[in-house]
């Protein structure tokens, strides 16, 4: 049965890539895309070069954000807890928005090392402030909430204060897959599939941590080590994510919910089918976003809040969160 | 598999709630824990299980300290009920149950044939098997302590510990709970528990360890604890002690 749910979801994200290379500031019709398909030639090199890249793109990025969510709420036993919550979002944002602003000539590899630093920054930092104030699942969400909105404060400071970048610097505030290529592909792609590999075969333990600490414990596992152990695959996975277009919101935390409405299974399941929501969420958000009034693009990440928020005040009237 | 406890010391932050505490556990016997509340005994039982760290002291399993085993080799000693039961969404009973394999699973979580077989045996002696297939979390508390014990079952550990078992459930499913607990000692498990219903560990214990602010007052049969100047001393209770008419053990019943 899971594995139906879970083919489903791919068509699903298929469908989305062949529509993404429809959509767009550029009208391309049917034929010619069948003309390019077929003979590789033609005006058509807008979809090999932009829209498939962007498309690959965006999945690879929810597929990230979707794992991370799915471990954090898992490793944490907690609905509540995402990357976003984490300080992990704000964290690496606030780190690649410097970079940007401060040494707008850097690569992207060194975009990306530095949002990663940034997130092992912020998730250090909930950390030490829930040891501090010996924290439980409410109040650890509400630290999180409150170092977010301070780093997403330290964002938008630096944005002011450097109006010549705003632009640039916009696209880590909001989110959005504009301008991203096949350059970003390799290492996104690449990382994702290895840390993917690794919390699939981490996730038996998940299960024994699903039980409470003391009966981890009972059950021979290390409760603190394998959090943080966890908490660094999030880490990674949501600050490439980032690193690649930006904050996009909700996606982390959303994913794993759906996932788990739709199977009731163990949880190697629920991280790949949050993998395959995540990736069809930041889909879908791209291809509305520039669809909706092309040549107008809308931020993706807007429209993943827009998705977002309405669904999550739903699951929380269901009692579900 | 002989449990000791040596010049144990633990606390919470400032507060000490053992202190200086040693104490033998009796191989394959059921063991019962009893005192007033604050007086310790959960907190003992979670430190020889490993959940609370002492601060000073150690534990021994076979004359060796904790500290010469690894958590796996632990695992597959000693197994915990936990008085709290986290029931995790859309998890169905024969899941749970299979966890109890966790400490003998290799790195990538596979389970073997034997595996398959402890955890068909431990979800037939539980008594579980017509639920089997159903969501833990849709369980009553009766129902769910039970599937629990299966889980404990296919640990396989020559030690079980559980952590007021009875608390949350009706009469009738103490009582089940209770011979659960016999019958697990039969199959030679030494069991330790902490109880609050005196007349319950009477009857179905071997020993009882009596605790009071942190310390050891008494232990032994409960033939040999049980007394009226005890229940004064310890639980601050007016009480007279008669025999079980059924099981011939001691039975209190409180004057007032």
């Amino acid at each position: 049965m899971p594995l139906l749910k879970l083919s489903m979801l791919s068509g699903l994200l298929l469908l989305g890539i062949c529509m993404g290379c429809f959509i767009g500031a550029a009208n391309i019709s049917i034929d010619e895309i069948a003309f390019f398909v077929f003979t590789n030639e033609g005006s058509t090199s807008v979809i090999w070069e932009y829209r498939i890249p962007r498309a690959l793109l965006a999945i690879g990025v929810g597929a990230g954000l979707g794992v991370a969510g799915a471990l954090t709420q898992g490793v944490f036993r907690n609905p509540l807890a995402s990357p976003d919550l984490m300080g992990v979002s704000a964290g690496a944002g606030l780190a690649a928005t410097s970079v940007v602003l401060f040494y707008p000539e850097s690569s992207n590899e060194f975009l990306m090392i530095a949002a990663i630093f940034g997130g092992f920054v912020g998730a250090g930092a909930i950390i030490i402030l829930a040891q501090l104030f010996s924290a439980q699942t409410v109040q650890f969400a509400l630290i999180g909430v409150a170092l977010s909105a301070f780093l997403a404060s330290c964002i938008d400071f630096l944005v002011m204060t450097h109006p010549g970048e705003i632009n640039a610097a916009m696209i880590w505030l909001t989110g959005s897959l504009w301008g991203r290529g096949w350059e970003h592909i390799p290492y996104l792609w690449g990382s994702l599939l290895v840390f993917l590999l690794i919390a699939l075969m981490i996730t038996w333990k998940m299960e024994a941590i699903s039980l409470g600490d003391e009966a981890a414990v009972s059950l021979g596992i290390k409760p603190q080590q394998f959090r943080l152990f966890t908490l660094g695959i999030v880490v990674i996975l949501s600050s490439l994510s980032i690193s690649v277009c930006g904050t996009m919101s909700f996606v982390g935390l959303l994913a794993p919910h759906v996932a788990r409405l739709m199977f009731r299974s163990n949880f190697r399941v629920i991280v790949l089918a949050s993998a395959l929501i995540g990736g069809l969420l930041v889909l879908m958000a791209d291809l509305l976003a520039r669809g909706i009034q092309p040549p107008l693009e809308i931020p993706a990440g807007i429209m993943t809040s827009l998705i977002g928020a309405p669904y999550f005040i739903f699951l929380l009237q269901r009692g579900k969160v | 598999m002989m449990l000791s406890a040596k010049n144990l010391t633990v606390g919470y932050g400032d507060r000490t709630i053992l202190n200086d505490l040693s104490i033998d556990i009796p191989s394959n016997k059921v063991t019962a824990f009893i005192g007033p509340n604050g007086c310790g005994k959960s907190t003992l039982l979670k430190t020889l299980s490993r959940v609370i760290q002492p601060k000073h002291g150690s534990i021994e399993l076979d004359g060796k300290s904790f500290q010469h085993y690894s958590e796996k080799q632990l695992a597959k000693k000693i197994s915990l009920l936990p008085q709290v039961l986290h029931a995790p969404e859309g998890m169905t009973v024969r899941k749970l149950v299979t966890l109890g394999r966790t400490p003998y699973l290799s790195f990538l979580g596979r389970l073997s044939e034997v595996d398959h077989e402890h955890v068909t045996n431990a979800i037939k002696n539980a008594g579980v098997e017509a639920i089997a297939d159903h969501f833990v979390d849709a369980l009553s508390g009766g129902q769910r302590q039970r599937v629990w014990i299966a889980m404990i079952l296919a640990q396989d550990t020559p030690i079980v510990m559980l952590d007021e078992p009875t608390t949350y459930l009706d009469l009738s499913h103490q009582v089940a709970l209770m011979q659960l607990i016999r019958a697990m000692n039969n199959q030679g498990k030494t069991v330790v528990t902490v109880l609050h219903d005196l007349n319950q560990a009477c009857r179905y214990c071997d020993h009882l360890i009596v605790m009071k602010d942190g310390k050891v007052i008494t232990q032994g049969m409960p033939e040999a604890v049980m007394n009226r100047s005890l229940l004064k001393s310890v639980f601050d209770l007016d009480a007279e002690i008669f025999q079980d008419p059924i099981a011939q053990s001691p039975m209190c019943v409180s004057l007032f």
